[in-house]
């Protein structure tokens, strides 16, 4: 059968890259302008090439930035995953009480950003908070604007608060998809609690768990608002990550050269890391179906 | 291994049941023999599954006791009971290899690593999965996973009972039987108390020696397939063994003597007074077409099924199968049908009426 020639299929294509170009490349390549020109307003512009780049890598203050947040990853996705996971194995599988459980477990993600910040800024002050005062009366020397291993528990523990919820109900859902038949199995066989989270709990999990570890990895790597709002990155540059001082960079210094070399980077951290986490936990998948 | 009694067991999947209708199982006596390999046959919802998961301890019944031997488990862990139980689906252990799968009954045991070995070898070669075995279980087809769900049932020597709960569903037909005979081999090998839960009445003929009729949530009859077919105890045992079913006529009984609107049938043997709703039963290879002899049939269709021919008709305003040899030309003048009188069972309210004298 003789077959027409014509690509005039690909002008379907036009109203996406229309839409994608505006959305997405050309802010970027705003942003890449900036990262090689230098500017002094008025939309003059003096070429630098790469100078800015080299400048962000050999920074002292963005490597402590960069290592503050891979700590604060670490340390999040460290707590949240266990916690989540157990948090769903104990939660009741059906009846009202599930019922309730997955609405107060949901009610954590319902709160904007920056009210989560607001909240715990308040709930951990010294001198009106509930958990500062109280801590203070127990006699621990807790103040999170002086001491920056308080700031850190503090910020860590809000996060904790704010997002286990996610891993959990992603968890939960995964749990919900185990047949009964599968349990029943592992009692006739003499399976005990271990053996059979181990290989019907957690296998059924896989999915879902690679799900939550990629959005809290992603989100805790580009956190910004929550510790602004709370320590505002100190004390000191304490808990100054990435985004925190990026902006101060950008919008505090008006240093635009450098923060877009800065954001193109952390953009491509961001990308690589996302990127590896995926492919090594789905051939780590795919070796386990062989 | 040991013989299993249930003791005025009943369940009730409601938390207060009201009446005999809110009962899945309904109060029952029964013991399996150790050693016996019993089907357990029934429609679909009869609670088949539901004595099979109150013996395994997977449900605790809301009334009566289950004895393994002299002692009472009725509230062990189904752990404690050491029992075996093999599911419609297949239930394999994705992440674990075939070998480690068979092995994990026995690893959970703590048996010894030489000995589990040499046991999961031997069971590898009867389900055919010698080749497999060192796979993932995942990925493989439907019928392999449930070769390897049979496997780990059977896997442990020691097991008081092995249920089946409808295992070979999801196999291909030529397989099933293959897997049949081996477990029916298993059987004389190793004497486990076996209980086979089908609603297939060849598979349940086929592999039990006693076969347990149940439906709606009562045992209705338990016996050798023969007994099954030549006195059901149940209408409906009549009904659901043989293919057609077993011929139900209302009748009224007096004597040797059935009246049909008029029509009587001589039967077998007397039968003294009976009460309740009367009807006389007869399998359809027990009824013949004649010239004049018997009752007038009207036939409505002749289906050729092979090897005979299944002849439906109307006696009396009820649905009479008979079944006619191949060859024999059923012509517009056969226009009766006779009834081998000491074929024919007779029942009252659904349940078998022996007749007097005890001649069964």
């Amino acid at each position: 059968m003789e077959k027409t020639q014509n690509n005039k299929a690909w002008f379907l294509v036009l109203p996406v890259l229309v839409v994608v170009a505006f959305s997405a490349i050309i802010p970027l390549m705003t942003v890449v302008n900036y990262s090689v020109n230098d500017t002094f307003g008025n939309n003059e512009f003096f070429w630098v090439g790469l100078e800015w780049f080299e400048e962000m890598v050999t920074s002292d203050r963005l490597h402590e930035a960069l290592g503050r947040q891979i700590l604060f990853s670490a340390i999040i996705l460290a707590i949240e995953v266990p916690l989540g996971i157990y948090i769903a194995l104990n939660m009741p599988k059906k009846g009202v009480w599930a019922s309730v459980c997955l609405v107060l477990m949901a009610l954590p993600l319902l709160i904007p950003f920056n009210v989560v910040g607001t909240i715990w800024q308040i709930f951990g002050r010294v001198d009106i908070g509930l958990l500062g005062h109280y801590l203070a009366e127990l006699g621990i020397d807790y103040n999170y604007t002086n001491d920056p291993f308080d700031a850190w528990v503090t910020v860590i523990a809000m996060d904790v608060w704010h997002w286990t919820s996610l891993v959990a109900l992603l968890c939960y859902a995964g749990l919900q998809s185990i047949p009964q038949a599968y349990y029943q199995a592992a009692r006739v066989d003499q399976a005990s609690r271990w053996a059979v989270f181990r290989y019907i709990e957690l296998p059924k999990m896989a999915g879902v768990l690679l799900i939550a570890v990629l959005l809290r990895f992603m989100d805790s790597f580009m956190i910004y608002t929550e510790p602004f709002v709370v320590t505002g990155g100190g004390p000191g540059s304490s808990t100054t990550f990435l985004s925190i001082d990026l902006v101060k960079m950008a919008v505090g210094q008006f240093d635009l050269g450098p923060a877009a070399a800065f954001s193109i980077m952390y953009f491509l951290v961001i990308l690589l890391v996302s990127w590896v986490f995926y492919t090594v936990m789905t051939n780590l998948d795919k070796e386990e179906g062989k | 291994m040991a013989q299993i009694t249930l003791k005025n067991l009943a369940h009730s999947y409601y938390p207060n049941p009201r009446g005999d209708h809110d009962f899945a199982l309904k109060e029952m006596d029964h013991v399996w023999q150790d050693g016996g390999a019993y089907a357990l046959l029934g429609s679909s919802g009869c609670g088949k599954t539901t004595l099979l998961n109150i013996i395994s301890g997977l449900l605790r019944p809301s009334q009566g006791r289950v004895l393994f031997g002299d002692k009472d488990v009725t509230d062990s862990e189904t752990a404690e009971r050491n029992i075996a139980q093999v599911f419609q689906f297949p239930v394999v252990y994705d992440t674990m290899t075939v070998r480690d799968n068979l092995a994990f009954p026995l690893r959970n045991r703590g048996m010894d690593a030489a000995y589990i070995q040499a046991r999961v070898a031997q069971i590898a070669a009867m389900i055919g999965m010698e080749a497999t075995l060192d796979r993932k279980a995942r990925g493989l087809t439907a019928d392999a996973k449930q070769k390897i769900s049979l496997g780990r049932g059977m896997v442990r020597e020691d097991v008081n009972a092995i249920l089946f709960d409808e295992p070979l569903t999801v196999i291909d037909p030529h397989m099933k039987w293959e897997l049949r005979t081996q477990l029916k081999q298993l059987h004389r090998e190793f004497g486990h108390t076996m209980i086979y839960v089908t609603h297939d009445q060849t598979e349940a003929l086929t592999f039990a020696d006693k076969v347990v009729v149940m439906y709606d949530g009562r045992v209705v009859q338990m016996g050798t397939p023969e007994e099954l077919f030549e006195t059901p105890a149940h209408t409906f045992v009549g009904y659901f063994i043989g293919s057609p079913g077993m011929n139900l006529l209302p009748a009224d009984v007096r004597g040797n003597t059935a009246h049909l609107q008029g029509a009587a049938v001589p039967l077998g043997a007397a039968y003294g007074p009976i009460t309740g709703r009367t009807q006389i039963g007869i399998r359809p290879e027990y009824a013949v077409l004649t010239q004049g002899d018997g009752l007038p049939i009207t036939i409505k269709r002749v289906e050729d099924v092979g090897r005979h021919r299944i002849i439906r008709g109307d006696v009396v305003g009820s649905t009479v199968n008979v079944i006619a040899p191949e060859g024999m030309a059923v012509g517009a003048d056969l226009t009766h049908v006779r009834f081998t009188p000491d074929r024919i069972n007779v029942y009252a309210d659904d349940w078998r009426v022996a007749p007097l004298g005890g001649a069964a």
